[in-house]
């Protein structure tokens, strides 16, 4: 016999599992308080998967009201922040989704499946949303780059996101790798999707009407990954802990084909016009898209749970409440049009079941072999969970850390010293080429792929009659976190933003990942709290307004939590992709110059990391004033046909931008460093708000440079591109053949990963 | 009247709107064609495209091969109607020995992505004639495959490259391990072509590496038009 509503009633001492579960004290005393009894232990199971600190935004809730609080005016959001992804209006009758996810606990227990889901659950956020998922990009973060234990994690995460996007058919078009020995125990793995939908086909995550049916479709639902999210995501970490059972069975599996076949599905449903809600199942499962189905329509809904296929028979109710076995989807469908909808599933060969109705009782009832197992206020489950202003205290670290800056680092000065450097840090694992990784990721599939990594930003098309593209970057920087996380923050927008301008494209919308330490710990709280801060008030002072996101906290390695990195994607628009700029210097030569302006700045820098392993001081200064400049120029430049190439400038300064520009098309350069800098500084400084551009003629050069002043952004002419001669020369200082700079560029990864 | 090509849509196909671009970028009519459907809707050639077709859990391309679909498909290839299977599509025609040898894990045991240069090392087929006046014109398109190495007996291939049945072969590196750097072959016809690389990925300067792939789409129309004529 299950755990019944009346059962619960007659027995309120009976003890029940709440801490096992995740749950506090206080919170097991609200859930009695607001059914008038004890839970039934389904209700226990729904409770406790909903509150966690991955769904519920616990802690986290208080500080992310900025990002609506300060969000800039737009007319451009056709949905925002609470939907499963924000939906950006981006003309002529299209809209764009998209949405970054972590999965970082999962991929670190079981690496290929833990980041294979990873990919599914995001994909299937976009395609809650109405739209045809068309690209991803991963943001990955990895222990030392030689460390014994990535190289387990490192090619099973890379394999598994190859694994299931390919299968799936979505082109990978971006994302970074970066190597930080904070990452050591506890890899992230943040995918961003990228969704298309005709604006007027939005769909929405709500069970309105009653008598309309609730229809579960596409896997059957097994015991993996119950718990994912309270056990997994939302509770410190400690893999070595031998007294307790493996996390591995809280991993899901995924099955790519089943998650493919689910998609044409949808979105010929969605075409049909057969549905009148829908929300997607991901962490928490059923608990979770039923509750929030129903909190967000007519209110109540009526559930025979023992309708649900199963792949294991003896499963309990609460094991289907809280299963968070992949690629299913659940959609509310008036009775008049089931057998339609029944008859497009089938056509895909996809399971669905009519679970139950829509109710107007503000209640979600679920009956179990005709027992009444659940009976809550959907809204008390999915909205009114418990909120925390969790004590914050600026780490006691930070002066310390701040105070040894990179003043005291041995620093190249001869030309000797110089080339070496140059080479060394083009071959370091950060700065090093990441085709080891990206040649495993499909790119091409869709055919609207216009631009892929290594560019500064994924391109891809979505209207071929006009040309119409987006531009995708995610960018984040956990070192300048450490030293500064209001500025860290602003720095991973700034970049991101800068990315996506320097392919030509008009940044408009924010979503970021924000992954962090134990929000239990007061100084990991003040760090999410300075780059909540700083995020919200850079995406006020840039005009984008942050439209979804994802929070994952317990992240660390050991006892020591990660590097606050906050992970920021920028959607830029393209009117016409035919005018993209690419990183390539071109083999027709040209004009290559630096805009925006070289500081002393090297707190936080790859060379301080890579040569040194020191962190200390200050990052780079913020000016979003610059960067606003500095992306009108690249976009007016792509308008006006004016920039033959682009590549940012961020990590390893000029020296890393004009080494990728020359390899990406195995063109050289001859490149003559501004005066009154040394020429160390000028080379690997990583001071923000700059790029490299490559302009064709004296006529292009002139407009750019006039565009500049117009905006106070310094113009400096560096050289010329130098097709046929094979070498990036630095006039004065010395000479490198391009192909001493690829083997050093492209041989790091495979030599690590093989 | 442009020549109508069937492109195959499996549950699991992936390139199937691309290969219909390509189509249509050539000249031609792309007819969408499904796997339950055990009809060709008239069709003057067929490709079979990229994907994991019902997911190849078993054997790439060992289910697809009894899809109600492809008992059309080879009836009307045995009868002399042009195929083209492009990589998923490729392991199709093996699976159907409709094509001799076998497409098995690539040697790297990695999925590998890249701009690929291929010889075009036989003209004399329904899908490359219009490629050079000679054989060996070289070209560059994607690749993209977890299992594209070919493999085949020592006769077959001993047969094969006598001949003149090897069509495209990889140069400057081979991305799977295939042997003789086999990219692609045919039947003993030349109608029936089967390749890993994707030349419907690169027809277009904008989202592909070259144009270099849309000479198989001009050669089979330009081959059913004089069929038809």
């Amino acid at each position: 016999m299950s755990d019944t509503v009346e059962y619960a009633a007659k027995t309120p001492d009976e003890p029940q599992p709440w801490a096992d579960l995740g749950l506090t004290e206080s919170e097991y005393a609200r859930i009695r308080d607001i059914l008038g009894r004890r839970p039934t232990a389904s209700e226990l199971a729904m409770y406790s998967v909903m509150w966690s600190e991955h769904c519920s935004y616990k802690s986290s809730k208080v500080h992310l009201r900025q990002f609506a609080e300060k969000a800039p005016a737009t007319d451009r959001l056709l949905a925002g922040i609470g939907e499963n992804a924000g939906v950006v209006d981006v003309g002529g009758g299209w809209a764009v989704t998209f949405k970054i996810e972590s999965h970082n606990h999962p991929s670190y227990v079981e690496p290929y499946q833990g980041a294979a889901t990873g990919v599914g659950g995001i994909v299937r956020d976009i395609l809650a949303m109405g739209a045809r998922p068309v690209a991803v990009l991963d943001a990955l973060r990895f222990g030392p780059a030689d460390a014994p234990d990535t190289a387990r994690v490192l090619p099973g995460v890379v394999a598994g996101i190859g694994g299931y996007g390919n299968c799936l058919g979505l082109p990978t078009i971006g994302g970074e790798v970066v190597f930080d020995p904070c990452y050591a125990g506890n890899p992230l793995v943040n995918v961003l999707c990228v969704g298309v939908v005709r604006s007027d086909h939005v769909q929405r995550a709500r069970a309105d009407g009653v008598g309309n049916q609730v229809v579960l479709f596409g896997a059957k639902t097994g015991r993996d990954g119950i718990g994912g999210v309270s056990v997994l995501a939302s509770a410190a970490f400690t893999d070595t802990d031998a007294s307790k059972p493996t996390k591995r069975p809280s991993v899901q599996v995924g099955d790519p084909f089943a998650e493919k076949v689910l998609i044409e599905c949808c979105l010929q449903l969605y075409e049909r016009g057969l549905v009148a809600g829908i929300q997607d199942l991901g962490g928490a499962g059923l608990s979770c898209a039923l509750t929030e189905l129903a909190s967000a329509g007519t209110g109540g809904m009526r559930i025979y749970l023992d309708r649900v296929p199963l792949r294991e028979a003896s499963m309990t109710p609460e094991e289907v409440l809280a299963s968070e076995s992949q690629e299913r989807m659940c959609a509310v469908v008036a009775s008049s049009t089931v057998d339609d909808f029944m008859a497009v599933c089938a056509k895909w060969d996809v399971l669905a079941t009519v679970l139950g109705e829509v109710t107007d009782t503000g209640r979600v009832e679920v009956r179990w072999h005709g027992e009444h197992v659940v009976d809550v206020p959907p809204r008390t489950v999915a909205h009114s969970g418990p909120v925390y202003d969790r004590p914050r205290r600026r780490p006691s670290d930070l002066d310390r850390l701040r105070a040894s800056t990179p003043d005291i680092l041995l620093r190249p000065s001869t030309p000797d010293e110089l080339r070496e450097t140059l080479l060394r840090l083009v071959a370091s694992p950060n700065l090093a080429s990441k085709r080891w990784v990206t040649d495993q990721y499909d790119r091409y599939v869709q055919g609207n792929t216009v631009l892929a990594q290594p560019e500064d930003g994924g391109v891809v098309r979505i209207d071929e009659a006009t040309g119409r593209g987006v531009a995708v970057s995610t960018d984040g920087n956990g070192r300048y976190c450490r030293l500064d996380p209001y500025a860290g923050a602003q720095l991973a927008l700034a970049e991101a933003y800068r990315n996506v301008a320097s392919t030509g494209a008009t940044p408009v919308a924010v979503t970021n990942c924000l992954n962090f330490g134990s929000p239990e710990d007061p100084e990991v709280m003040w760090q999410f709290g300075e780059t909540v801060r700083g995020l919200a008030d850079a995406c006020a002072s840039l005009g984008t307004p942050v439209t979804g996101g994802n929070v994952s906290f317990y992240n660390a390695s050991g006892d020591a939590a990660i590097h606050p990195t906050p992970i920021v994607g920028v959607l830029g628009l393209l009117d016409d992709v035919a005018r993209r700029t690419p990183i390539e210097f071109p083999a027709s030569g040209g004009t290559v110059a630096l805009l925006g302006e070289t500081r002393e700045e090297l707190g936080g820098s790859e060379w301080a990391h890579a040569v040194h392993g020191h962190l200390g001081g200050l990052p780079p200064a913020v000016d979003l004033d610059r960067e606003r400049a500095l992306a009108e120029v690249l976009v007016a430049g792509s308008r006006q046909r004016l920039l033959s190439a682009a590549h940012d400038l961020s990590e390893g300064g000029l020296a890393q931008a004009v080494v990728e520009s020359c390899l990406r098309g195995g063109v050289g350069a001859r490149i003559t460093l501004p005066g009154g800098l040394a020429p160390f500084v000028a080379l690997f400084a990583e001071s923000a708000a700059r790029a490299v551009v490559v302009v064709p003629d004296a006529a292009a050069e002139r407009r750019v440079a006039d565009l500049c002043a117009e905006r106070g952004l310094p113009f400096t002419r560096l050289g010329e591109v130098s097709p046929g001669t094979g070498v990036l020369e630095f006039t004065g200082l010395f000479t490198v053949p391009l192909e001493e700079l690829r083997v050093a560029h492209e041989s790091t990864l495979p030599a690590l990963f093989g | 009247m442009p020549a109508r090509i069937g492109v195959v849509t499996f549950p699991g196909s992936l390139d199937d709107r691309d290969a219909a671009r390509a189509v249509g970028l050539a000249g031609g009519e792309a007819v969408a064609l499904w796997h339950a459907d055990p009809s060709l809707h008239g069709v003057d050639a067929v490709v079979l495209p990229g994907g994991f077709s019902y997911g190849d859990y078993l054997r790439c391309g060992a289910i697809a091969r009894f899809a109600p679909v492809m008992r059309a498909v080879v009836e009307q290839a045995r009868a002399g109607m042009p195929v083209l299977g492009i990589c998923n599509g490729f392991q199709i025609l093996c699976e159907a020995h409709l094509l001799p040898g076998a497409l098995i894990r690539n040697d790297v045991r990695r999925f590998v992505c890249r701009d690929q240069r291929l010889r075009i090392e036989s003209v004399h087929t329904d899908w490359t004639r219009a490629y050079g006046d000679g054989d060996g014109e070289e070209i560059v398109v994607p690749v993209k495959n977890g299992e594209g190495g070919y493999v085949a007996d020592r006769r077959t291939l001993d047969e094969l490259e006598a001949a003149g049945r090897v069509v495209v072969r990889y140069v400057g590196g081979n991305p799977n391990g295939s042997y003789q750097d086999i990219a692609g072959i045919c039947d003993e016809t030349g109608a029936i072509v089967g390749l890993m690389p994707h030349p419907e990925h690169a027809v277009d300067p904008l989202t592909g590496p070259t144009t270099d792939g849309l000479g198989f789409f001009t050669s089979i129309l330009r081959q059913t038009v004089g069929a038809g004529t």
